[in-house]
């Protein structure tokens, strides 16, 4: 045994040239960044106010920049897997099965846990503190390390790419297949460090906004004054902290059966693999509501602002967002019908799933009767919501019929479920994303997006969506497996090319967003946000300037009632109210402890992966050294004087009376 | 181990109204009075952490469950377990507690002699119940009855061997802490004894479990 475990030049995949030239891309486009960033001297900068920031609507930002990188890559292994259908037609096509299976596996992957969980995670890390009236979440810098274990666990993922192979074996590691005696390579096993690792980030996050939404709130927020959208991440949330510990137990009783011989999961010894397949859904369930719950708050947030109304039936919401963060454990078993349990327990569970669809159903009645009525602007956020419910209603739908089990034998395992889950995932938590960005993006950076080529965008997406999982649908009855490297069945063929143009409208749709962007950016000082407030919104991250001082609020705000920042402005002494009593404010220190435990947790998962025992030791030392060095520190806070709140207040102030001006007469009408 | 916190009444007589709960400010949490002091948000994060911890527990003790009864014609429990050993192990862990709960006392009292005299009493009989444990191991590793063996002793080493592990990190904790009281004395550490209290009772009453569902029923099996 050599010093570097089982790495050797071999892991290097020099004879297919795809990941080679690929991977080669990836770390050219890298090594630029990092020298561009070097060379004009924005590293200090980098450093100091984004790295080491334990500021939640910056370490909100760097999520999301990470999830939407991440989406890209996992909608690259799309394309690959729809063109190779398309290809494989009586062929084996232009991607080898073992290739292929690292394809669906990796694209499964990263896109539900370094896609959609930044995504989501990033989202309630910028918005949750403003929402409350608060300065920052509960423990800043564990939020800061969150992050970096989360990018931890992305970078090792891609690491794979060039350095051995990723996991053949699904995006949920089925035992026997994914036992060291069928996966004898490192591919699981940067499956599995992966997740361990960044499930440690994701758990710190969910305790961390838990505590947030339980214990610090402005004066007079209570329970049920909290936007919708604090209810939906506190769910969310709760159910991280109930559902995330149990795929890190079952993913270490797997490593154990890979790295120590236990026998949990084996074929041999007396392993129980359905033990692997009901544990890894009993969190495999709840996270589907992790991700969608936010997005359900942020469409609650959009319809409400838009329609110029408050939320309807604002506490039969609440409930049902509760309720479905209690019924989500109730269902994990709808994931294997198949199992053989028996039709009472298949019932009970079918059963269970439906019920899911009541609760859902409430809200779905909510957001339609808060548009009744209301005078609706269309903007972009506002058309990712309509395109929403329409697609979620028909998701939901396939879902219930899927949660009857007879039906659930026919469609078990093809790509009916497949289309099924996209149509969840994409129309119900992709498209609150790019709601929620297109919604907060002017909160964040001080300007708003270009309206043409998001709606272009917005319709493109729409259109794309169809054209895929409406064939995969058709696919499905017809009797299609997933996860398919070739086939000859004649009469599948039109419908895996269609599926195929609409991959190609995605990527059009993708490329409407990246000039969006562009655009938006060259023209910021057009879409400048003066007030604050650009959408007339209704809680309180519009009451502050955008973007936000470091600090949030001057003067913590006081609140009243369910829609804070609404009421302040009805009774139109926003502008002109007296400033209030300026005092020194105590924010938190930035610190590198986040990004160096990142660091070291990324040297400790590669030397797990490749069994370099001494290096994984190392970096366990190391761990703890950072540990005692954060622990030691003897300044955690630094104070803000009062002049500078006062000054920084003072600018927004003025620039928003100056924008408010010709308008006072409308305003203090309306 | 902690006075109990009353609810403040009226909201514009607060020492310090701009404080993220980074002073003691009190408020509880439900909105009327604003963030809570730094102490409760503390303290109630970490019990969330623990609730988490619980769960990581319970999904071993769902996997020791299902598989008690796998031992592939291997040792049985009843062919294993030593009940004298396991006794205490079990009086060494619920004593260190209890010295714990002394520590607790004296910090309240702002005693650091007594503080450390007790943490280190709970430390040494931690590292007691540890070294039993290892003896434990070793023994069954030394006779074929090791993790390997069997589904059985695979969930047996981890779900025991979890909570070792949860022990040892305690004692590095503690001792950490214990160097940083000796050094700076109790301003940064005081909410962190609070915490390595909770973390220490957690792990009695996991024992307390694992002792009811691995060794008794173990042992009858």
């Amino acid at each position: 045994m050599n010093i570097f475990g089982n790495l050797s030049w071999e892991a290097i995949p020099w004879n297919s040239p795809l990941p080679l030239i690929a991977s080669a891309a990836v770390i050219a486009i890298c090594l630029a960044l990092a020298a561009w960033v070097t060379l004009a001297g924005h590293l200090p900068y980098l450093w100091r106010e984004w790295i080491t920031s334990v500021d939640h609507k910056r370490i909100g930002v760097m999520y999301i920049m990470l999830g939407l990188v991440m989406m890209l890559r996992g909608f690259a292994d799309a394309i690959l897997m729809r063109s190779q259908q398309a290809y494989a037609f009586r062929a084996q096509g232009y991607l080898p099965p073992e290739h292929f299976d690292q394809i669906f596996s990796s694209h499964g992957t990263i896109m539900i846990f370094f896609g959609a969980m930044p995504l989501t995670i990033g989202l309630m890390n910028f918005v949750v503190p403003l929402q409350l009236g608060i300065r920052d979440v509960a423990f800043p810098t564990w939020n800061s390390t969150g992050l970096w274990l989360t990018a931890t666990g992305a970078l090792l993922v891609n690491i794979s790419l060039i350095v051995g192979v990723f996991s053949r074996a699904g995006w949920l590691p089925y035992p026997p297949l994914s036992e060291l005696q069928f996966s004898p390579d490192v591919g699981v096993d940067y499956y599995l460090w992966a997740l361990l690792i960044s499930g440690v980030g994701t758990l710190v996050t969910g305790i961390n906004f838990v505590t947030t939404l339980l214990k610090m709130r402005a004066p007079g927020m209570g329970y049920l004054r909290m936007p919708m959208f604090c209810w939906t991440a506190l769910a969310s949330s709760l159910l991280i902290v109930a559902a995330f510990p149990i795929l890190t137990a079952t993913l270490a009783m797997l490593t154990l059966d890979r790295y120590l011989g236990f026998h949990f999961f084996t074929t041999a010894g007396g392993g129980n693999m359905m033990m692997f397949i009901n544990l890894i859904w009993a969190w495999g369930h709840p996270e589907v509501y992790i991700l969608v719950l936010p997005a359900f708050g942020v469409f609650s947030e959009v319809i409400s602002t838009f329609s110029g109304k408050p939320l309807f039936g604002y506490r039969s919401m609440v409930a049902a967002t509760l309720g479905i963060c209690i019924i989500s454990f109730l269902v994990w078993l709808h994931h294997f019908f198949t199992m053989g349990a028996g039709g009472t327990v298949n019932a009970a569970f079918g059963i269970a799933t439906s019920v899911i669809a009541v609760v859902t159903g409430v809200k779905v009645f909510n957001w339609l009767f808060t548009m009744y009525g209301g005078r609706i602007r269309f903007a972009t956020p506002m058309l990712w919501s309509l395109g929403f419910i329409v697609t979620f209603v028909i998701g939901g739908m396939t879902g219930v019929l899927l949660a009857v089990p007879p039906a659930d034998f026919l469609l078990h395992n093809s790509l009916f479920l497949v289309a099924h889950f996209h149509n969840t995932i994409i129309g119900g938590v992709v498209f609150g994303v790019f709601a929620g960005i297109a919604y907060w993006f002017p909160k964040a950076f001080g300007f708003r997006l270009q309206e043409g080529w998001g709606v272009a965008a917005f319709w493109l997406t729409l259109a794309a969506f169809y054209t895929v999982f409406i064939p995969l649908y058709m696919l499905g009855l017809l009797g299609m497996p997933r996860r398919m490297q070739h086939y000859d069945m004649e009469i599948w063929r039109p419908w895996v090319l269609a599926a195929m143009i609409g991959i190609f409208l995605f990527a059009a749709a993708l490329i409407c967003q990246v000039i969006q962007l562009v655009v938006s950016i060259r023209h910021r000082r057009l879409l400048r946000d003066e007030t604050g407030d650009p959408w007339n919104g209704r809680s309180l991250e519009w009451a502050t300037s955008s973007p936000p001082p470091p600090f949030n609020f001057a003067v913590q705000p006081n609140v009243t009632g369910e829609e804070p920042y609404w009421e302040i402005k009805r009774r139109a002494i926003a502008s002109r109210q007296n400033e209030g009593r300026y005092e020194a404010i105590s924010m938190p220190r930035n610190s590198a402890t986040g990004f160096v435990t990142g660091f070291f947790a990324t040297i400790t998962g590669f030397a797990m992966v490749w069994r370099i025992w001494w290096l994984a030791i190392l970096g366990l030392v190391a761990a703890y050294a950072v540990f005692v060095w954060y622990a030691w520190r003897d300044i955690s806070e630094e104070e803000i004087p009062a002049e500078e709140v006062a000054r920084i207040d003072r600018i927004h102030r003025k620039r928003r009376a100056d924008r408010l001006a010709p308008h006072s007469e409308a305003s203090e009408t309306a | 181990m902690t006075t109990i916190e009353t609810p403040t009444p009226a909201l514009g007589r607060r020492a310090d109204p701009y404080k993220l709960g980074r002073a003691e400010v009190l408020a509880t949490g439900h909105g009327e009075a604003g963030p809570a002091s730094k102490r409760v948000v503390v303290a109630f994060g970490f019990w969330i952490f623990l609730l988490s911890d619980i769960v990581m527990f319970s999904a071993f003790f769902a996997a020791h469950a299902v598989l008690q009864t796998a031992t592939d014609g291997g040792p049985t429990g009843r062919d294993l377990f030593d009940p004298t050993r396991v006794a205490i192990e079990t009086a060494c862990l619920l004593t260190s507690s209890f010295a714990c709960g002394l520590s607790a006392v004296a910090t309240d009292a702002r005693n650091r002699f007594w503080t450390q005299a007790a943490l280190l009493v709970t430390g040494l009989l931690g590292l007691a119940f540890l070294s039993l444990e290892a003896q434990e191991f070793a023994g069954m590793i030394a006779s074929g009855a090791g993790p390997q063996r069997s589904a059985f002793l695979s969930s047996f080493f981890a779900l025991v061997g979890l909570h070792g592990a949860h022990v040892a990190v305690g004692l590095l904790w503690l001792g950490t802490m214990m160097a940083q009281l000796f050094v700076k004395g109790f301003g940064p550490v005081l909410y962190r004894l609070i915490c390595f209290n909770l973390f220490w009772h957690v792990l009695d009453i996991i024992w307390i479990a694992i002792f009811t569902v691995v060794y008794l029923i173990g042992e009858g099996r």
